[in-house]
């Protein structure tokens, strides 16, 4: 048959967790933005693997908004990316540090 | 179990497994981010295989149309834009222990996550009444289980993406647009 | 009766209110008509009283006028007892009061606040008379505080001088210190008998215990020397001598400072449960007689000396109280009324025609300018001084005779002290009004005249009554007397024993003796002048240094104590911990505000550990 769940699950958690990592670590705003693409794909998976176990085609329903989200969620905010980034020279995520307490 | 587990569908999964770490390690750990871009679309690719592993035809397509080549292009094309094809100093984070902290809560969270599936049995809840207990369709009878679902049971949320998308769009244009603003000095793109 | 009794109380009350509302509408002569009528008033109204008290048996009368306190198991009324004592009380208070508002017309004349005068006056008869008519103790508290009040206002009347002023609060102080004893007493006596009323009290008196009772006297003892200026608390009184003339003579001669003594009188029967507190009354009244009298052998200025007369007159009436002569003390406290008034009005006098100088060694034979007020004066003196067959002579005697069966010791004390009274009061004499004339500075060469005859009329009536008043009580009349009148109102007195007729003669000359030989002494030193310095003692004319002792003990320890609050405690403390408040909040805010970092990756980490903390409170609940 098919491999079993859990190993998709723990990939999928795997996945999830490279992607908080590189989100968390890394200064650049583009790959911030490409890690949460990782993780946002890493949910995708386990929604597809609940989907095949239970025989449910909401599952895959859900991935296919979650896509249509994630499309547009990319537009504005590599919008934003460009408006904030167009007159500096890096797009290192520190330098906007002014709204501080 | 493993005991049912065909052969082939372990070496599917080994190689959808290598192509989503191996992409998303990339992601991380090269300098160029060009490079990144492109480690992306290997992970992507891992994931439209593990797709179709699992009876999700349909969207393995849409994860390589829209998610690669629509979205990861638009990544390159706002890297090309912004001139920032040169490297970033990663060798000292300038926050204190942001490193450290970082590694020791994702660590956290993903053994608990998985101890947490583990001691629930991996997959809970009853099968779905959809399919009469048989198994998700594939190939062409996935789109229209697919599709009969979004369109009916889903309805409301595909309007709402709909218009969601729309107001990203909009939104993109105010973002993208230039200020009107009398400086000689300002570049064309 | 009810009604009579009324009106003694009100109408001065009503001479208050008529001058408050019309004083400016009113001239100077009408406003002191009226304050000096509505006292004359009262005090015929008191002889009508007495009249109707003794048609009464027994001699008493409760007269309520409403119903005052009702809470709990408190209940005052606003009710007035007359009595012998009370309303002997009010005969001298009232008589008295009238004379001094009549001479204060004359020497009050031409001041700007002439109306504020009689106003204060007024309402200090009011208080008196509220004080000696109440029936029970709170009521009196009121009249006792009122008169203290009206003696600030009236001690601090020319107000614009600091030392007046000062004296006002200085007096007030003091009786406030006394205060606490009062109270302290009327709390005693509620929280043991359940009632203030005196005649209930009275009743109950048994039911207190002997270290009750003595509380109760000693705390009595304290509230009576703020008020009659005894040992601890007299030095407000010869400071009091700021006020005008016709004050000191009113209030600090002949009413307010004898309330001590009527209350100690009235509370008798508790007094007899106590014989540690008689005794202790006792040493208290001879010692502040003795050293009052030393104090007056040294001072300069003439009313000093009468405030200190005073001070020792008083402390032979509690001396009496304490040996438990009670008819005794109200004896020489009436006949003190009369040459002490008058000895202060004659000095008013006499400060009056020499445009008011009071220090003895600018006066001098005066004897020739004052015809009026020289043998009115003389009079005086020679009561003071117990010389018979004047007034002082057989009330102080009384006293001796009483004090000589008690103890010798007292006795003895006594006797000294009528030695230095003949002795101050004849250097006073001798400088004012005999020797030669050192005066004539102050009056810039003219002659001092006479006052008018609204002055001069009261010291011939007080004059009188000093030559006749010893009438009221000769040792051989028992029961027409003041002393058979008296007796009821002061129940049972444990240790009066009458000495034998040999021994009262003896008594009596050995007080003669003394007069006449402290006169002669003080005649043959003083009549050469002022100028003794072998006859004059510092320490005596600083007041044995009290003041002092008290500045150094009290004042000062409690001014660096205050002075150490202001600096220390209130900036460090107080400032300290309300500013400290707002600090450490500040502090702790600019702690937090340290989360807001501006970076977003700290933010992300945030989340991330939160998710790690719920995944983990999970995990830990499922297994």
């Amino acid at each position: 048959m098919n491999v079993p769940a859990a190993w998709y699950l723990i990939l999928a958690a795997v996945l999830f967790g490279v992607g908080a990592f590189g989100l968390l670590t890394k200064r650049s705003a583009l790959i911030m933005f490409m890690c949460v693409e990782l993780m946002l794909n890493a949910v995708n998976l386990t929604f597809v693997t609940f989907a095949r176990t239970l025989s449910d085609v909401g599952g895959q329903a859900t991935v296919f908004f979650v896509m249509v989200v994630a499309a547009a969620e990319v537009t504005v905010g590599l919008g934003i990316v460009v408006a904030v980034f167009r007159r500096r020279s890096s797009t290192s995520v520190d330098e906007l540090s002014e709204m501080k307490g | 179990m493993l005991a049912a587990t065909s052969p082939g569908a372990i070496v599917v999964f080994v190689a959808a497994a290598a192509l989503i770490l191996g992409g998303a390690v990339g992601v991380l750990t090269v300098k160029n981010p060009v490079h990144a871009a492109l480690s992306l679309i290997m992970t992507l690719f891992g994931v439209a295989v593990a797709f179709v592993a699992q009876s999700a035809d349909f969207l393995a397509a849409v994860q390589i149309i829209v998610y690669a080549g629509a979205i990861v292009v638009l990544f390159l094309f706002v890297i090309m834009f912004l001139g920032v094809d040169r490297r970033d100093s990663v060798r000292l984070d300038p926050l204190v222990g942001q490193r450290a902290f970082a590694a020791v809560g994702v660590l956290i969270t993903v053994a608990g996550l998985i101890t947490l599936m583990a001691r629930s049995h991996w997959v809970t809840g009853a099968l779905s009444v959809s399919t009469k207990g048989h198994a998700l369709a594939t190939g062409s009878q996935n789109v229209k289980q697919l599709g009969t679902a979004i369109f009916t049971t889903y309805l409301f949320a595909f309007e709402a993406t709909a218009a969601l998308l729309i107001i990203a769009v909009v939104g993109a244009v105010m973002l993208a647009r230039r200020e009107r603003v009398a400086d000689p000095e300002e570049v064309d793109v | 009766m009810a009604h009579v009794a009324t009106l003694i109380l009100l109408m001065p009350l009503v001479g208050f209110l008529l001058v408050l509302l019309n004083g400016p509408h009113l001239k100077e002569k009408q406003v002191g008509y009226l304050g000096t009528g509505v006292v004359a008033v009262s005090f015929v109204l008191s002889v009508v009283a007495f009249f109707l008290l003794l048609n009464r048996s027994p001699h008493q009368v409760t007269v309520n006028l409403f119903s005052w306190i009702s809470v709990g198991t408190l209940h005052v009324p606003a009710a007035l007892l007359i009595d012998p004592l009370s309303i002997t009380m009010c005969l001298f208070v009232t008589g008295i009061s009238a004379l001094i508002h009549l001479y204060s017309i004359g020497y009050m004349h031409g001041e700007k606040d002439f109306r504020k005068f009689f106003l204060y006056l007024n309402l200090f008869v009011f208080s008196m008379l509220l004080l000696v008519m109440a029936n029970n103790l709170v009521l009196t508290f009121v009249g006792w505080e009122g008169v203290g009040l009206c003696s600030y206002w009236l001690v601090s009347f020319y107000f614009d001088r600091d030392a007046a002023a000062s004296a006002g609060k200085k007096a007030f102080i003091y009786n406030r210190v006394g205060d606490v004893g009062m109270l302290v007493a009327m709390f005693l006596l509620f929280s043991r008998t359940g009632t203030l009323t005196y005649l209930t009290i009275f009743d109950k008196a048994g039911t207190l215990t002997p270290t009750v009772a003595t509380l109760v006297v000693l705390t009595l003892l304290l509230g009576a020397t703020g008020k009659s200026a005894q040992i601890p608390l007299f030095n407000w009184l010869p400071d009091a001598m700021e006020g005008p003339t016709p004050v000191s003579a009113l209030i600090h001669a002949a009413t307010m400072v004898t309330a001590g003594v009527y209350l100690l009188c009235r509370m008798s029967p508790i007094l007899a449960l106590s014989v540690p507190g008689r005794t202790t009354i006792a040493i208290v009244g001879g010692v502040t007689a003795f050293v009052a009298a030393t104090i007056a052998c040294s001072q300069k200025d003439i009313k000093k000396v009468l405030a200190f007369s005073t001070v020792s007159q008083i402390g032979y009436m509690v001396l009496a109280v304490g040996v438990g002569a009670y008819s005794a003390a109200i004896f020489l406290m009436i006949s003190h009324a009369f040459f002490k008034a008058l000895l202060f009005l004659g000095s008013g006098s006499v400060i009056h025609s020499l445009n008011g100088e009071q220090d003895l060694r600018k006066m001098g034979g005066l004897q020739k300018f004052l015809p009026l007020t020289f043998p009115t004066f003389l009079i005086g003196w020679l009561t003071i001084s117990g010389v018979p067959p004047f007034a002082a002579f057989w009330s102080k005697g009384d006293i001796l005779a009483n004090v000589f069966e008690y103890s010798k010791l007292l006795w003895i004390l006594g006797v000294l002290t009528a030695l230095l009274t003949a002795y101050y009061m004849s250097r006073l004499f001798v400088l004012t009004f005999r020797g030669n004339e050192r005066f004539r500075e102050v009056t810039a060469g003219h002659d001092p005249h006479e006052s008018p005859w609204v002055m001069t009329t009261p010291l011939v009536v007080l004059a009188a009554l000093s030559v006749v008043g010893g009438i009221l009580d000769l040792p051989w009349i028992h029961h027409n007397s003041l002393s058979g009148f008296l007796t009821p109102s002061f129940g049972l007195i444990p240790t009066l024993s009458h000495a034998s007729g040999l021994a009262q003669t003896g008594l009596a000359v050995v007080d003669v003796a003394v007069a006449v030989l402290g006169i002669m002494v003080a005649i043959s030193i003083w009549r050469k002048g002022p100028d003794q310095p072998r006859y004059e003692s510092s320490f005596l004319e600083h007041v044995w240094h009290w003041d002092d002792f008290y500045d150094a003990t009290i004042g000062r320890p409690l001014t660096a104590a205050s002075q150490f609050g202001d600096d220390v405690v209130e900036p460090k403390v107080i400032d300290g911990a309300v500013n400290g408040i707002a600090v450490s909040v500040r502090r702790s805010a600019d702690g937090l505000r340290k989360v807001q970092s501006g970076f977003v990756r700290q933010y992300a980490l945030a989340t991330v550990l939160g998710l790690a903390v719920i995944v983990v409170y999970l995990v830990a609940r499922v297994g």
